[in-house]
């Protein structure tokens, strides 16, 4: 087995004594480049997942390894979205995407003399998304979508090894989500990161998705793991054929079970 | 249509301005109020005007005092407001504290800076200090403990030191509330320096209305109540416009959700 690049053994995590695991016995490993998601009933843990991965939350009992170390502290080369864009509204779209590399090494230390090659390297990706035309507009003077689009390219700046995604797409209209679907595996696609989605969008998770694991109501158990094996690149067209649909259904009965149970 | 509205919104200020003068000449006149009790309007701006050279003596001390105790309070109002905004603990530990200090009176206060400072510009200055540091920390602390979790996480994630997240996050999104709270707080400035020249001090316009009174000139005391108002309401306009410029992305960002 190829060497895991997010590695999760019995991974337990409780915020406080009192109220019990948030997620119970998660084992599972991500391959480098490997895009997978999680989906759940609402409050099954799935942030908490996103927790861990990145090193926000220590876990209470058993070890996350990312890139073969333990995670200890936060990780710099993740890059997060989610479902609030978040931008912050007294920059502009081009200054939002470059805020990462204020913070991270090594672009931090010489961010004011290579800004103009940054700038050019935040054009370039809000170009891939479509947003070219827009780099000096305020967030508040973009639609919902298109700050989700942007939001994303701020995640991705740093080339991150690692894409964090908390249900980016869960405020959108079905348009602008079927969009941005092939806006992210356009990006994925090309530049080949590991994505973790978190979603409770069915459709969303096996569209985009190499491996889709499935999370019990709370405390969050993987109850169900699906390998997507739809053939790359997927097109739209993909999600109205019968394969696709008798995925989503597998999925939806391993999720309405939890949900009676 | 809509330019006639706005120059009428323009003037109205000038124009219930107007009013109010001419209503407070014309009661003190109809009424035959002594001036002794309450001068009129007119009285009031030819005290102004005989005194002009003693008043303006006494302007540039209160006005300087004031400045002096209001960056004071700028200073540690934010300094304040920034501990205890970024720490849960702080915020429990000290923000009870605070309120039960900004109930006392700080008229209360100059007696024992005048004991502490003896008479002179100090007590002024730091009644004003005193008095408007802590709208500032309020809303300064209320900007940063309202972070929103998830930005928090994107930059703690990218390994953002506190610092980080404050200077990056905290601080600009706290900047319209900073301005806001310049505006209460340089009127209260006025109030705290004059209260306290008003008790021991002297120089200053509070000190001024004071010795006009033990001589009866209450013209001259009305005088100094429009100089402090006319110097509270320029420094108001002041801020006001500095925050219009500083902060447009909030303003601007609300005219757009409308």
């Amino acid at each position: 087995m190829a060497q895991a690049f997010v590695d999760f053994e019995r991974v337990y995590l409780a915020y406080d004594e009192t109220s019990g695991n948030a997620v119970e016995d998660i084992t599972l490993s991500i391959r480098q480049g490997e895009f997978i998601a999680i989906v759940g009933p609402s409050g099954c843990g799935k942030s908490t997942f996103m927790k861990l991965c990145t090193g926000l939350r220590p876990p209470t009992q058993g070890t996350v390894l990312v890139d073969g170390r333990p995670v200890a502290g936060p990780l710099k080369i993740v890059g997060m979205a989610f479902q609030a864009p978040n931008l912050l509204p007294w920059r502009t779209t081009l200054d939002n995407v470059l805020l990462p590399l204020e913070i991270v090494e090594p672009y931090k230390t010489n961010f004011k003399s290579s800004r103009g090659e940054y700038a050019d390297r935040a054009r370039a990706i809000l170009k891939t998304v479509g947003l070219q035309g827009n780099e000096d507009k305020f967030p508040w003077q973009l639609s919902g979508g298109m700050q989700q689009r942007a939001s994303i390219c701020r995640a991705l700046i740093h080339q991150p090894d690692l894409l964090m995604l908390d249900e980016p797409f869960g405020a959108l209209d079905a348009f602008t989500r079927e969009e941005l679907w092939c806006v992210l595996r356009d990006l994925w696609q090309e530049q080949r990161f590991t994505v973790v989605l978190v979603t409770h969008d069915l459709r969303e998770a096996v569209f985009l998705a190499d491996t889709v694991y499935c999370m019990s109501k709370r405390p969050g158990r993987i109850i169900a793991r699906r390998e997507i094996d739809l053939p790359r690149p997927r097109d739209l067209e993909v999600t109205y054929e019968d394969r696709f649909t008798a995925i989503v259904h597998e999925l939806r009965e391993h999720i309405g079970r939890v949900r009676k149970t | 249509m809509a330019t006639k509205r706005r120059a009428i919104d323009r003037w109205a200020p000038w124009m219930f301005l107007g009013v109010l003068l001419l209503s407070w000449e014309l009661s003190v006149r109809i009424f035959n109020i002594d001036q002794f009790v309450l001068p009129s309007a007119t009285a009031s701006f030819m005290a102004l005007y005989d005194n002009f050279g003693a008043i303006m003596y006494n302007t540039w001390p209160t006005f300087w005092t004031t400045m002096v105790g209001f960056g004071l309070g700028i200073v540690v109002g934010v300094a304040l407001g920034v501990v205890i905004g970024s720490s849960r603990f702080m915020y429990n530990g000290l923000y009870p504290l605070l309120v039960a200090f900004n109930a006392i009176p700080k008229a209360a206060f100059v007696p024992i800076l005048v004991v502490w400072f003896g008479i002179g510009v100090l007590p002024a200055t730091l009644t004003a200090f005193l008095i408007c540091f802590f709208p500032i920390t309020v809303n300064i602390a209320i900007g940063l403990a309202t972070i929103e979790p998830e930005l928090e996480d994107v930059l703690r994630a990218l390994g953002a030191s506190r610092a980080e997240v404050l200077l990056k996050v905290g601080l600009p999104r706290s900047m319209p509330l900073f301005f806001a709270s310049l505006k209460v707080a340089i009127t209260l400035a006025f109030v705290g320096s004059v209260v306290s020249e008003l008790a021991a001090s002297n120089s200053g316009i509070g000190q001024l209305m004071l010795s006009a009174a033990s001589t009866m000139r209450v013209p001259l005391m009305f005088a100094g109540l429009i100089v402090i108002s006319v110097m509270a309401t320029v420094m108001y306009q002041v801020f006001a416009v500095l925050e219009r410029r500083m902060t447009a992305w909030a303003t601007r960002g609300m005219d757009a959700q409308r």
